[in-house]
């Protein structure tokens, strides 16, 4: 009886163990996309994506990370398609080889998030740098990624453009968390600090506390992201076909329409501005 | 010393008319010693185990008894000396001839049959032939009413029996036991005399450790007397417990203390 | 501040609503550690085993080596398994990344040295009980590891335990491993990390207390396998 029983329990474990392929991962069809936790912490992805596989039959399975790393785990063939907000890296990425051709899909704005208080006294402006400038001046706590993302990249030149040596102010008004767009806002609100944020993760994001948007508007804040193939001539197990029709779809009217269709709290997030042009050419 | 024994001393059946029907014996050591952080604790010069009645090893406590038990059955290396059982050196073949009993039995986490059946099975008895044995064994010890019992939750006596049971069920030549009813009550102590018999008159040597000079006096064939790892004395035990040849065993006799 | 109340309700309320996207969370989270463990107790427990009989040049420095691997970062795991497997590194070619088994794969490697160094402590104290009779039957070293295992079972079921706790209860190894692909390899504790970071905390919360009731049911299955098998086999 002690016998059975034991042996019993250790048959079950290995019974699971057995199974551990089958169920969730039933599609023998999919691709892999590298991208950002903009786009799939919003939804959108969630929102638009099961368009594309009941047209196709290819599910798409999404990885999100900070672009940084997207573009880190592509270059290692491990996903088929990238799809990312840093233009300049991006384009590093094709002209390396690692990509084929690099697509524009659609843009979305980032805002300056601060507390209702608003200690630096920038709430409303419209002017993204001044706006900065000022929040160095008075010292006022700002929270960034600092993780090498997308996002942490486009603060990046904005402090640039405002003449703004944040090392210089790390750990002191100026806290790198290291951590995803959400866990930063998490501690930028934990903290009164200002954070910029990209706007679909702070219309989504749960935990806003007293915060409220504080600059807005600025076209130096429009936020372009893009589709690459990941090379097959570099990564032969890249699924190059099923890949292409997923960028195709995208950035043709079907995927455009469904990007401008996503809304939160009645509010478009995403702007879809493919070129129809480019994908002939690639075609 | 004489170390031949006459047939009508023994209070148990002897086989000593069929002398050759054990073939392990007889036991030669020869300069036996044992030592532990520097000390010597075991030192024998010579000692002869022949094929008879039980052989009772006596001596104060730190006599060296227990090491010598040990030496014999192989379960600790001696420093240096022979230990040959019937012109063969000792080994695991030696081993596997012979079975020890501790004081304190060290059963199995199972039930009491997987005991017995264990011993069986690491002897390299057939699967098949085993459970016969296992039953039989069970009833010579008395547990058959306990065979699917875990082993460990036995009284003392159960367990004793139980561990002398398993030791015997593989029919060994020799069987060492280390003060086997030093804690029992009379009743077990009974019980496990009983079956000490048995496996004498079957025709295996026993070789054991008692302090207890009244089963001394029951089971000997001959008594070695030890003393500060050495041997005093091996006398057939008539002649051991009547006219002891030195003076620490007859000290020890007498209940003093054996300095 | 969140309102730990309300979260549980939430908890509870999601475990009773018979939401199927939860629950096929749960399933992949328990086959996923379960699995782990299965195999992790399959190479750990021998090994643990083995060391505790062995006596060979250089054991204790093993030995030191398994019981601080206890300690392995997840997310040092998580990397070095995803460097293995990606498609850029030498196991590439399985095509595991992204997959369950990938995540299987991290959580063996951080779940074995737990498994091999509680084995080995067990196992050498139910040694320094037996060795003498085992040694008496005529069993080997290396041949008592079986019968070792066998008997200290209900001991090692502890050691399967904290194993389990430790898989089922991980992040940093299975996030990168896995990718926290929805649907795929999105499991209990990814999904409290990725609620955490869309700021719904009081979900995240409600998460994690059901996590801790998956643990407290594992643990209390096999507490009561231990006490009902055991109950008067302890000496």
């Amino acid at each position: 009886m002690l016998r059975r029983t034991f042996l019993g329990l250790t048959l079950a474990i290995a019974g699971l163990a057995g199974l551990h392929t089958g169920g969730a991962e039933a599609a023998d069809r999919f691709i892999v996309v590298q991208s950002t936790t903009s786009t799939a912490n919003s939804g959108l992805l969630d929102a638009i994506l099961p368009e594309f596989t009941a047209k196709t039959g290819i599910e798409v399975r999404v990885v999100a990370v900070g672009t940084g790393q997207a573009i880190k785990n592509a270059t290692n063939g491990d996903g088929d398609v990238l799809l990312v907000h840093a233009k300049p890296a991006e384009e590093k990425f094709v002209a390396e080889g690692w990509g084929v051709q690099r697509f524009d899909v659609m843009y979305n704005d980032f805002v300056v998030v601060g507390p209702a208080g608003d200690p630096a006294g920038v709430a409303g402006s419209n002017d993204v740098v001044a706006s900065m400038k000022t929040i160095a001046e008075k010292g006022a706590p700002f929270a960034s990624r600092g993780d090498d993302s997308g996002t942490h990249k486009a603060e990046l030149r904005l402090w640039k453009a405002a003449g703004v040596d944040v090392k210089a102010a790390s750990g002191n008004w100026y806290r790198e968390t290291g951590s995803g767009m959400g866990a930063t806002l998490n501690a930028g609100v934990g903290m009164g600090a200002y954070v910029l944020t990209d706007r679909a993760t702070w219309i989504s994001f749960g935990n806003k506390g007293d915060y409220k948007v504080a600059v807005e508007g600025d076209p130096k804040l429009f936020n372009q992201y893009g589709v690459i193939l990941v090379n097959p001539e570099k990564h032969p197990n890249v699924k190059a076909a099923d890949g292409q029709a997923f960028i195709d779809w995208l950035i043709g009217a079907e995927g455009q329409n469904a990007i401008r269709g996503f809304m939160i709290d009645g509010q478009q997030l995403f702007f879809p501005n493919a070129n129809p042009g480019e994908m002939k050419k690639a075609s | 010393m004489n170390r031949m024994i006459a047939a009508d001393e023994f209070k148990v059946p002897d086989r000593s008319d069929n002398a050759s029907a054990n073939p392990t014996l007889p036991l030669t050591a020869t300069g036996l010693t044992y030592s532990a952080g520097g000390r010597t604790l075991v030192d024998v010069g010579q000692l002869d185990i022949r094929t008879g009645a039980p052989t009772i090893i006596m001596g104060p406590n730190g006599a060296g008894k227990s090491l010598l038990l040990r030496l014999l059955h192989g379960l600790i290396e001696p420093a240096c000396g022979d230990i040959v059982w019937a012109g063969r050196q000792a080994g695991e073949a030696e081993r596997s001839r012979q079975a020890m009993v501790f004081q304190r039995p060290v059963l199995l986490r199972r039930s009491v049959a997987a005991n017995i059946d264990y011993s069986l099975k690491v002897h390299g008895i057939a699967r098949g032939t085993r459970a016969g044995r296992v039953a039989a064994w069970m009833e010579k010890a008395g547990l058959e009413a306990l065979a699917r019992q875990p082993a460990r939750t036995l009284s003392g006596g159960e367990q004793q029996r139980l561990a002398l049971a398993r030791a015997l069920c593989t029919e060994p030549d020799v069987l060492f036991l280390d003060e086997p009813t030093a804690s029992l009550d009379p009743v077990s102590t009974h019980a496990i005399e009983t079956l000490i018999r048995d496996a004498c008159a079957r025709g295996a040597k026993i070789i054991m450790v008692t302090h207890d000079l009244g089963q001394a006096k029951r089971l000997a064939g001959e008594i070695i007397f030890m003393h500060r790892g050495g041997i005093v004395e091996q006398s057939p035990a008539k002649k051991f417990f009547s006219s002891p040849a030195s003076g620490q065993a007859s000290a020890f006799l007498a209940g003093g203390l054996v300095l | 501040m969140q309102d730990f109340a309300s979260s549980f309700a939430t908890a509870l309320g999601l475990l009773f609503s018979g939401d199927p996207e939860l629950w096929a969370i749960v399933l992949l989270s328990l086959r996923v550690s379960l699995s782990a463990v299965a195999i992790a107790a399959l190479i750990g427990m021998p090994l643990g085993a083995a060391l505790a009989v062995g006596r060979f040049p250089g054991r204790g420095a093993v030995v030191i080596l398994v019981n601080s691997l206890m300690g392995l970062p997840p997310v040092v795991v998580g990397l070095l398994v995803y460097l293995l497997l990606s498609n850029a590194g030498p196991l590439g070619v399985l095509q595991l990344l992204y997959t369950p088994g990938a995540m299987i794969l991290a959580q063996v490697v951080l779940v074995t040295p737990i498994i091999a160094a509680l084995t080995r402590q067990v196992i050498e104290d139910l040694d320094a009980e037996y060795s003498e009779q085992l040694r008496s039957f005529g069993v080997s070293r290396i041949a008592s590891v079986p019968t070792l295992l066998w008997d200290g079972r209900y001991s090692l079921l502890t050691a399967l335990l904290a194993g389990f706790g430790r898989a089922v209860a991980e992040v940093g190894a299975v996030i990168i491993v896995g990718g926290n692909i929805n649907h795929v390899t999105r499991v209990m504790t990814t999904t409290i990390a990725l609620e955490t970071s869309k700021g719904n905390l009081a979900l995240a919360l409600a998460l994690g207390f059901i996590l801790i009731g998956i643990a407290i049911g594992v643990n209390a299955a096999l507490g009561l396998i231990k006490v009902t098998t055991t109950r008067s086999a302890y000496a």
